[in-house]
C-alpha cells in the first residue's frame, strides 16, 4: 500500500506534516507493509491536507484528513471522494504543464520518467538548435511570468547572439498575491523544470541556468536543491546531459524579499549581487544579460511546460487555446473563494465560470464585489465584467491583464478605496527607486487617496492624471502598472470613493 | 586584530567569492551564522569582493530580508497581501500589535517576538496566512493566533 500525503507548503500550512507524522506511527504499531510518499499538492487546497491511499491498482483521495482521523483512515472507516481524476475540479482540467504535479513521487527520477519525464529532452537532444527553437515558436507558447512575450522569440534572439557565455536565469521570484503556480510545481514535480532549463539550453547554447528563487518560498528552496543534486548524480545535468556531450548545470538563488525582484533587469542585479535596481531597456537581457551576457529570463511555468511541448509535440500544445492565447494556463483561484486551488485550463474559460463555476463563490457566502486578476498589479473586475474570456489580448482589451493568472476574490465587505490605497503604498514600499514616477508617484498616491477618502473629490481629477504620468513615464511594470488597480477600483466602484464624501457632508 | 566574527565571515565569503554573483550567498549565509549582518562583517566581505564598503551596506539595506540587528527568540510573519486582506489579514496584524504592544517591524521590549508584515507566502488559498519561526501555517485566525502568542509569550 502507497499512502500520498502532500508536502507543498499549502498542505503543510494546513496541517499535512501532523498527518503523515500520525500515518507512520499507525503504521509501525499496526505493523502495516505502507509507504508514505510526501508528493505534491493535487491543486485542490480547499480539500487539503488530501491524503490518497493506493491499494490494488486504484488510487482513492480522502480529504481534509486530521491527524486525529488517521485511525479511521486505515480502518477503512473515512468517507473517502472516490479518486481524484473523478472530483469535478478535477475533471474539467487540462492538465499538461500540472500533469504530474501531486501524481508522483517529486524527487523520484524514475517515477517522473515513468511518467512521461525525460521524454521531451531525449527528443530535443536529437534536434538542432534551429529545430528546438522552431518547435517552440509552432507551440505559441508565450511568457507566463505575464508579459505574455513569445518564448521562441526570445530564445532565437539569444541562440544568435554570439558570446563566449550565455545563460538560462529561471524567474521563480512569485510574488504576486494570488499566485502559487511556480511555488507548486517546483515543490511538485522539480524535474519538470530543470528539463525546461537544460532544453532551453540546448536551443539557445547556454551551459549554465540559474533559478531565481523568493526566499519566502522555503520549501521549494529545499525541494529544487534536492532535485538539482539527484539531476546531477543521474547524469541529467553535468558535463555531458544524458551522455549526449552537451554540458549544462544549475545552482538554485535564492532572493531576499524584494518584490520588484520579479521583474528581469532587477532580478539579474539582484543575481549579480547588487541592488536590485531595475535597468533600462534596451539592451534586452537577450543580448546583454546576466554579467553582460546573452541570457534566456524566463518565468517557470513558461520553462515547466517546455517539456510537455516537446513529448507531446507543438501542435498538440497549440491546439488548446483561443485567439493568439495558445495551450493552457494554471489560473490560481485565490482569496475569499469556496473552493481555492490550481486549476489548468486552456485559454479561453470566463472569469465568471472560473470564480463562481470553478470556485463557487466566496468563502463567506456573500456575494462576490471584486476579482482582482494578475497580482498586486492587475485591474479589479467588476462581476459586470465576468463574460471576460481568459486570453491575453481580451483582458487587455477590458483595461486590465492575466499577469501569471492568479485571481484574487473579494466579497462585499470589501473597501475598494482601502485597496486602491494599498496599491500605492505595496508600490511606495517595494519601489527599487530607480524612476521619479514610481519612487515619488506612489507616496503621492497614497496621499491623494487619503485626500479622497476624506471627502476631497477634487483629488480625484488629481489621482487620474497622477496615474497617468505613472503608466507612461515608469520603467517597469511596478510603477507602470500600480495604476491598474488603482484606476480600476476608482473606474468601477465609484461609490467606495464617495461615501466619505457624503458622511462628511 | 581580526575577532571571532571577522574571521568567521572571512571564512563564509572565501567559500562563495568562486560564485557568480557571490554578495548575496555569502550575505544569506552570514545571515544564517549570526541571525543578522553584524557592522563588522561589511568591510570584511567588501575587501574579499574588491568593492566598497558602501556598496555592500546598499545591498543589505535594499532588501526586506537583512537585518542589521537580531530578531527576537521569535518571528511572527503575518501576510498583508491582496489575497489574505480578502480574508480577514488586516484584523489579525492589528490584534497581533495590540497583543504585543508593538507595530510591525518591531521587536516587544523582553526580546521574545518580533512582529513583521510579508507580501506573500503563496498560500493564497488558504488565506490569511503567515509563517511562525519558519513554518508555514494556513487559515490563520483570532483563535490560532492566540494560541501561538500565549505560547510565545508563556
Amino acid at each position: 500500500m502507497k499512502i500520498y500525503v502532500p508536502r507543498d507548503a499549502a498542505a503543510r500550512a494546513l496541517g499535512s506534516d501532523a498527518v503523515a507524522e500520525a500515518l507512520a506511527t499507525e503504521i509501525r504499531e499496526r505493523d502495516i507493509d505502507a509507504t508514505v510518499v510526501r508528493n505534491g499538492s493535487r491543486g485542490m487546497i480547499w480539500l487539503e491536507p488530501l491524503v490518497e491511499i493506493e491499494e490494488d491498482g486504484r488510487r482513492l483521495a480522502y480529504g481534509p484528513v486530521t491527524a486525529e482521523e488517521v485511525p479511521a483512515l486505515l480502518d477503512g472507516t473515512l468517507e473517502t471522494l472516490g479518486s481524484v481524476e473523478e472530483i469535478p475540479f478535477f475533471a474539467r482540467q487540462n492538465r499538461l504543464t500540472f500533469a504530474r504535479v501531486g501524481l508522483i513521487d517529486p524527487l523520484d527520477l524514475d517515477d517522473y520518467e515513468a511518467h512521461g519525464g525525460l521524454a521531451g529532452l531525449h527528443r530535443a537532444l536529437g534536434m538542432t538548435a534551429e529545430a528546438i527553437v522552431d518547435e517552440v515558436k509552432s507551440s505559441g507558447l508565450r511568457g507566463r511570468g505575464g508579459a505574455g512575450f513569445p518564448t521562441g522569440i526570445k530564445w532565437d534572439t539569444v541562440r544568435l547572439a554570439q558570446a563566449d557565455r550565455k545563460y538560462i536565469v529561471c524567474n521563480a521570484d512569485e510574488g504576486d498575491s494570488g499566485t502559487f503556480a511556480d511555488r507548486m510545481i517546483m515543490e511538485g514535480d522539480p524535474f519538470t523544470l530543470i528539463e525546461g532549463m537544460i532544453v532551453a539550453g540546448l536551443a539557445t547554447g547556454a551551459t549554465k541556468g540559474y533559478v531565481y528563487l523568493r526566499s519566502e518560498y522555503p520549501d521549494a528552496i529545499d525541494v529544487m536543491s534536492q532535485a538539482v543534486r539527484i539531476a546531477r548524480d543521474a547524469g541529467v545535468l553535468g558535463a555531458s546531459v544524458l551522455g549526449s556531450g552537451h554540458a549544462f548545470d544549475m545552482e538554485i538563488r535564492v532572493g531576499a524579499g524584494a518584490y520588484v525582484c520579479g521583474e528581469e533587469t532587477s532580478l539579474l542585479n539582484s543575481l549579480e549581487g547588487k541592488r536590485g535596481v531595475v535597468r533600462a531597456k534596451p539592451p534586452l537581457p537577450a543580448l546583454d544579460g546576466f554579467l553582460g551576457k546573452p541570457t534566456v529570463v524566463n518565468n517557470v511555468i513558461s520553462l515547466a511546460t517546455v517539456p510537455v511541448i516537446f513529448e507531446k509535440g507543438a501542435q498538440h500544445y497549440a491546439d488548446f487555446g483561443l485567439g493568439r492565447s495558445r495551450g493552457t494556463i494554471p489560473v490560481q483561484i485565490a482569496g475569499n473563494v469556496k473552493h481555492g486551488g490550481l486549476f489548468e485550463t486552456a485559454f479561453g474559460m470566463s472569469l465568471g465560470d472560473l470564480v463562481e463555476g470553478i470556485g463557487g463563490g466566496t468563502a463567506t457566502d456573500r456575494p462576490v464585489k471584486a476579482v482582482q486578476v494578475g497580482g498586486p498589479l492587475g485591474a479589479y473586475f467588476p462581476p459586470s465584467k465576468f463574460g471576460t474570456p481568459f486570453g491575453y489580448e481580451e483582458f487587455d482589451g477590458e483595461g486590465g491583464l492575466i499577469g501569471h493568472a492568479g485571481v484574487v476574490v473579494f466579497d462585499d465587505t470589501a473597501d475598494m478605496l482601502g485597496m486602491a490605497r494599498f496599491a500605492m503604498e505595496f508600490c511606495a514600499i517595494e519601489s527599487c527607486g530607480k524612476c521619479t514616477p514610481c519612487r515619488i508617484g506612489a507616496v503621492r498616491g497614497v496621499e491623494t487617496i487619503d485626500r479622497i477618502g476624506r471627502g476631497d473629490t477634487d483629488a480625484i481629477p488629481l489621482l487620474t492624471d497622477l496615474c497617468e504620468t505613472m503608466k507612461d513615464g515608469s520603467l517597469c511594470a511596478l510603477g507602470g502598472f500600480t495604476p491598474y488597480p488603482v484606476m480600476s477600483a476608482l473606474t468601477h466602484f465609484p461609490d467606495d470613493f464617495a461615501t466619505a464624501k457624503e458622511a462628511a457632508e | 586584530m581580526a575577532g571571532a566574527t571577522e574571521t568567521r565571515v572571512d571564512e563564509i565569503s572565501a567559500g562563495l567569492a568562486d560564485l557568480e554573483g557571490p554578495l548575496l550567498p555569502i550575505l544569506h549565509a552570514v545571515q544564517e551564522e549570526f541571525g543578522h549582518i553584524p557592522q563588522e562583517a561589511l568591510p570584511r566581505i567588501a575587501r574579499r569582493l574588491n568593492v566598497s564598503k558602501a556598496e555592500v551596506h546598499g545591498v543589505v539595506s535594499f532588501y526586506h530580508d537583512f537585518r542589521t540587528v537580531p530578531s527576537g527568540r521569535h518571528v511572527v510573519k503575518i501576510c498583508r497581501a491582496e489575497a489574505c486582506k480578502s480574508m480577514g489579514a488586516e484584523a489579525l496584524v492589528a490584534a497581533a500589535e495590540e497583543r504585543l504592544g508593538i507595530g510591525t517591524h518591531e521587536t516587544t521590549r523582553d526580546d521574545a517576538v518580533t512582529l513583521e508584515p510579508v507580501y506573500c507566502l503563496g498560500l493564497c488559498a488558504c488565506a490569511p496566512a503567515a509563517m511562525v519561526d519558519g513554518k508555514v501555517i494556513g487559515r490563520l485566525d483570532a483563535r490560532k493566533l492566540d494560541a501561538i502568542l500565549d505560547e510565545m509569550l508563556a
